[in-house]
């Protein structure tokens, strides 16, 4: 009797310690040749890490990586690469000011001539329905696009195992099928995928196999086709997902802020410019803003916040007041507040205290400022009442905030603006990277906040998250922003198809913004 | 083998050893330096650290050299602390020479008390202007205030050359590049009798605490630490940048004109073309040295005084070139930058743990 | 102007912006690799003192730019040890190593400040050098002066040709994404500031051996500040490195014309030695007033440290 032929990869016992916590322990798990199989975890699970270990990107401090049988031991990716070993990366490993054949280039042994490489990109991106013109700059690509694009390049170097990390993440729903198409492909053709997802309804969809982790460790191994999304959600996280209290918003609030055909070109030369934008937030409603990373919401976000001044007042009105010539400090005065995306070097300094991370916004609002000095003893009450009310885990208010996880941070982000008895209360990605505990904790809050009386504008990538929490939706692509519909007039499907630009009444440019957005 | 590995958190304890490590280490390069220059390591270790503090004149020099070194990093690290790069309180130290002595020489004829003052002022409001100037092109025109700063260290230079050798000439000078010796009610009093050390070292204690204050007390100080940490923050919470480049560079200027202004008051009592002493850039090594902090400043200024004078001493006494007092500043920066490593990082033997 | 003048003129103008072609090409490279090195006045006194003792010893001006070079090195690989291993602030690291050449150079090169050294011929190019008024100003020039040309080229072949620029420009935009994909940033970085600091110790090489030929405290006199304000002009293109050098050139010089020309004009002499600093400034605000020429054109990585994670 022949045995099995062994799995393409097999790890067995990996472990990888950091400085501050252990990512990955006694981790097993195989993948046969042609096989999809998912990893799953929380945010913070220790997936990234599991699958920079497989790539070569940081070294196990113990365990064994099999692969087709032998033994071996990946120093670097370009190792990895030479096993048969792609990655497409979360967060882009693509150069900007460079073209889509040179970003190729640098990933490939040898030295192709960039003509013989654009034939080949072309190639690879027709037979697996991935369009990418070789002759672009990255930088003038939409978000799917570039995901594209790395896709490609791995595809150029025929990979055997392929590692997709969270990639829809920047996809509409429409965009997810069609990815989904090209890696049923490709491993009908004996390609196996490793595919990193936080999301259930997906990894039902697509995945063969799953391994699920939880704090660093396999919870267990199951085959999604035979789980309930809520079976899955129990090995991730150990228990049922939590669900937010929601009553109906308030009716007939007034309009606290108002956006009044906001145009704003970007100072980045990368950025996207934002086009006659209208929105209005009532008192007591949360209205929520869909799309695609990189469709103008970072733009938007300054725009409000005046960390981008703008050339108008009237554009940008808060609690009645055209505020677009206001800096982001008399913006705050006149009751806004505004949680960020980036939560380290943005929404806190990393090396300063929690104390004075109070300090950083809350000094008017929370009379934390006595004739010209810091009154650091009230900063710091400020401070222990934000992280007893909001739940904060820390050692106390004089602790570092980047010794803080990612949950905690945000916890302590959102209590020290909504501390502030906001008026207008802005929240880009509430719970990204957060684990599930602590995202439902920040769900109810906002919703507590806006049955206090307070606008709520919320900015996230997740669908799931907005339709949870929100009053209204809008949807942003290439710089413009949809009508806000209801909620509960609206579904996934349609929000999806708004997300490509296609909205009613959205102008003639509308088809050919759609295909850049895609 | 040798091994560093990230600490999980920064050390406070190596934040403040490590200058004392870079310290011991520029001594032992020192001895070093010394054994292959055929000298005797321990005669060149006792004119630069033993004999400059052998008897109180000798500490009375030493407070004075660290005079003007406390009072340019004080101001230095104002800006530094918020990511302004200001290396050009070399010239804004000449600048408030200048501006001093302008008034010094305008009132030659008076005795009155508020020539003192003036001379202040107009030290203050010299050094200041000149840090104006890369304060501006940053913050209209977006220029380097790095090299634009550096430049006008050269043309500073130019300037007070073109002084001594011109219009401010002392006519009684005998043809050399100085000015007329200043008045009496135009230097400083000695506040030391039988020394030169006069009033600006207490002044410049007062300023030091002055600049503690600012940095870690007051909200303006708050703002510009938070601009230096993470700008993205600063912009977040509408802290102005401008107002930002526009402090980092006028505390800086006027720090370094007043301390250009206690030297032509204070020993050397008239402006003449060698009044760049090295003082400003020096004082840069003074400020990270001293880990932008006031306390620290006051005992990296008198380091590196220390280190001034053994050069001297040591031109004096051995022979060699006084610019060996540069490489010894070179090298205690280079092993603090080095020694910095260990705030974040921590030795260990042997391989990787497993 | 006669043609005797002009040809004059312009052979100065290029031998005095020659040492700044082959700095500020050096320090291009390293910049585009992400590394902002403010030690070049450093690098450029340290070559310029071992180039001249080794001149002296030797009595081989080659010699000579061969010591320049490995000096220019040797601070370099100080720079990059402390900047690229030890994750030091590159802006620190260069003031150091600014301050620490400067002083070194001095400190050495003391026992030669009064020593002189035979003057360097200059090599004739036969036939172009006939050319009327330009080709005595160019083709009859110092074999630096041919080098910096073959450098401009090479330069300008390998980032824009070669795959090795290719992977150091890449470094210089997105060093976490080229670890990612497997390229070896940090020793790609060494090799970058390893190159510019070569070239910093052969253009100090080119002032105290062929420009002056002497050596004094305070030779280089801002130079290499002012071949990094240079890098920012040129925004980072070869090209504009040479155009920009030529036209430093061209003001030093005409300023030591005016001087030395015993024109007696009502203008002190300080001023007009004050003119090579007043420009830097000047190109250095007209480069730098839209934000977006130098976010377009500077290296995105530029001066922030990077730790491969691992």
């Amino acid at each position: 009797m022949n045995p099995p032929a062994p799995p393409r990869l097999r790890l067995a016992g990996i472990r990888k310690v950091y400085p501050t916590v252990v990512a990955n322990d006694g981790i097993a798990l195989a993948v046969e040749a042609g096989e999809i199989h998912a990893v799953l975890g929380e945010n913070g699970a220790g997936k990234s890490t599991l699958m920079k270990i497989i790539y070569g990107a940081a070294r196990p401090s113990a365990g064994e990586m099999w692969w087709e049988g032998e033994r071996v031991e990946v120093a670097n990716p370009a190792q990895a690469r030479a096993l048969g070993i792609g990655m497409v990366f979360q967060h882009f490993s693509l150069f900007e000011t460079l073209t889509v054949a040179e970003n190729v280039a640098l990933a490939l042994p040898g030295k192709p001539p960039l003509s013989e490489l654009a034939r080949r990109i072309e190639e690879v991106s027709q037979h697996y329905g991935l369009p990418v013109d070789p002759r672009r700059h990255v930088h003038a690509l939409s978000v799917g696009e570039r995901q594209r694009v790395e896709i490609v390049r791995c595809l150029l170097q025929n990979p055997k195992l392929l590692i997709m990390d969270e990639p829809t993440s920047v996809l509409t729903p429409q965009a997810v099928e069609k990815l989904f198409d090209t890696l049923r492909q490709l491993a009908a053709e004996g390609c196996s995928i490793l595919y990193i997802s936080h999301k259930l309804d997906e990894i039902q969809a697509l995945c063969h196999t799953a391994t699920v982790l939880r704090g660093g460790r396999v919870s267990g191994h199951c085959r999604p086709a035979e789980e309930t999304p809520q079976s899955m959600a129990r090995l991730m996280t150990g228990r049922d997902l939590p669900v937010c209290e929601h009553g109906p918003a308030a009716a007939g609030g007034e309009v606290r802020l108002r956006l009044a055909g906001l145009s704003h070109a970007s100072d980045d030369p990368f950025g996207t410019d934002l086009k006659d934008i209208h929105l209005d937030v009532h008192a007591g409603e949360i209205v929520g803003i869909a799309g695609v990373s990189g469709n103008g919401q970072q733009e938007l976000l300054r725009a409000i916040s005046g960390e981008d001044i703008i050339a108008e007042k009237f554009p940008v009105q808060i609690c009645g007041v055209e505020a677009g010539r206001l800096s982001a400090g008399r913006r705050r005065r006149l009751g806004l507040c505004f949680v960020p995306e980036e939560r380290l070097g943005r929404g806190t300094v990393p090396s300063m205290s929690l104390t004075d991370n109070a300090v950083l916004t809350a000094a008017r609002n929370a009379r934390l400022v006595h004739a010209g000095f810091v009154a650091f003893g009230r900063a710091r009450r400020f401070a222990a009442e934000c992280i007893a009310r909001f739940d904060v885990r820390c050692g106390g208010p004089q602790v570092e905030a980047e010794s803080l996880s990612g949950g905690n941070l945000q916890k302590f982000i959102v209590g020290r603006e909504m501390l502030q008895a906001p008026r207008v209360f802005v929240c880009a990605q509430p719970t990204w990277g957060v684990d599930v505990g602590a995202a439902a904790f920040i769900r109810q809050a906002i919703i507590d906040l806006r049955n206090r009386g307070c606008a709520v504008l919320v900015v996230s990538e997740e669908l799931d998250e907005l339709f949870e929490i929100c009053d209204r939706i809008a949807v942003m692509a290439q710089g413009r922003l949809s009508p806000a519909r209801p909620a509960a007039e609206t579904g996934v499907e349609n929000i999806g198809l708004w997300m490509s630009g296609l909205w009613p009444g959205a102008d003639g440019s509308a088809t050919e913004t759609g295909r850049a957005a895609a | 083998m040798l091994r560093l590995e990230a600490r999980a958190e920064p050390s406070y304890l190596m934040r403040w050893c490590s200058p004392l490590l870079a310290a011991a280490l520029t001594l032992l390069a020192g001895l070093a330096i010394f054994w292959l220059l055929d000298k005797d390591p321990l005669e060149g270790l006792r004119y630069f650290l033993v004999h400059p503090v052998k008897d109180l004149y000798g500490v009375s020099e030493l407070l004075l050299k660290a005079t003007p070194l406390m009072l340019c990093a004080i101001g230095l690290a104002v800006g530094f602390r918020a990511n302004v790069w200001n290396i050009g309180a070399e010239g804004q130290f000449m600048l408030g020479t200048v501006g001093a002595s302008g008034v010094a020489l305008y009132f030659a004829e008076s005795d009155s008390a508020l020539i003192l003052p003036a001379m202040l002022a107009a030290g203050a409001a010299a050094g200041a202007l000149w840090a104006a100037i890369p304060a501006l092109l940053r913050t209209r025109f977006n220029a380097n205030e790095i090299l634009v700063s550096l430049m006008l260290v050269y043309v500073a230079q130019l300037f007070v050359s073109w002084l001594v050798f011109g219009p401010w000439r002392d006519p009684m000078g005998f043809g050399f590049p100085q000015t007329a010796m200043f008045h009496d009610a135009a230097l400083l009093p000695v506040v030391l009798e039988g020394t030169r050390l006069h009033l600006g070292f207490p002044f410049g204690l007062a300023v030091l605490a002055a600049g503690y204050v600012f940095m870690n007390r007051s909200y303006p100080g708050f703002r510009m630490r938070v601009a230096g940490e993470a700008a993205d923050a600063a912009r977040y919470a509408g802290f102005s940048t401008r107002r930002t480049v526009w402090i980092g560079l006028l505390a800086g200027g006027a720090a370094a004109g007043v301390a250009g202004m206690m030297e032509v008051a204070g020993p050397m009592g008239q402006l003449t073309d060698k009044v760049g002493l090295g003082y400003g850039f020096a004082a840069i090594i003074v400020a990270f040295v001293g880990r932008l902090h006031a306390f620290g400043i006051l005992l990296a200024s008198l380091l590196m005084a220390l280190l001034f004078i053994g050069g001297e001493q040591a031109q004096q006494y051995m022979n060699l070139p006084g610019s060996i007092s540069l490489v010894f500043q070179g090298l205690l920066l280079f092993f603090l930058l080095g020694s910095d490593v260990f705030i974040h990082h921590r030795l260990r033997v042997g391989r990787a743990a497993a | 102007m006669d043609g005797a003048l002009f040809t004059s003129m312009l052979f100065a103008t290029v031998v005095a912006g020659t040492p700044l072609v082959i700095v500020a090409l050096g320090l291009l490279v390293s910049e585009r690799a992400g590394v902002l090195n403010l030690g070049a006045e450093g690098m450029m006194a340290m070559g310029a003192v071992a180039a001249f003792a080794a001149t002296h010893a030797s009595g081989s001006p080659w010699l000579g730019v061969l010591a320049g070079m490995g000096a220019g090195l040797a601070v370099a690989l100080v720079f990059a040890f402390l900047a690229l291993t030890l994750q030091a602030n590159q802006v620190a690291a260069g003031l150091a190593v600014a301050i620490f050449g400067v002083g070194l150079s001095a400190f050495v090169g003391k026992p030669f400040e009064s020593v002189a050294l035979p003057a360097v011929p200059p090599i004739r190019i036969p036939f172009i050098a006939d050319i009327p008024l330009i080709g005595e100003a160019l083709y009859n020039q110092q074999a630096l002066v041919y080098f910096s040309w073959a450098l401009f080229w090479a330069v300008l072949w390998f980032l824009a040709r070669s795959r090795a620029g290719l992977v150091l420009r890449a470094v210089g935009e997105a060093p976490a994404a080229a670890h990612a994909i497997g390229h070896p940033v940090i020793r790609i970085r060494y090799l970058a500031v390893l190159f510019g600091g070569a070239m910093a110790g052969i253009g100090g090489a080119f002032l105290s051996v062929f420009y002056t030929p002497m050596w004094a405290e305070g030779l280089v006199a801002g130079r290499g500040w002012i071949a990094l304000a240079l890098v920012v002009f040129a925004t980072w293109r070869p090209l504009r490195v040479l155009v920009g050098a030529y036209l430093f050139g061209g003001v030093m010089i005409t300023q030591l014309f005016i001087q030395g020309s015993g024109l007696q004009l009502d203008f002190p002499a300080q001023f007009l030695s004050s003119l090579p600093y007043w420009a830097t400034i000047v190109v250095l605000v007209i480069i730098s007033r839209n934000p977006n020429t130098i976010r377009l054109n500077s290296p995105a990585s530029l001066g922030k440290p990077y730790r491969p994670d691992a």
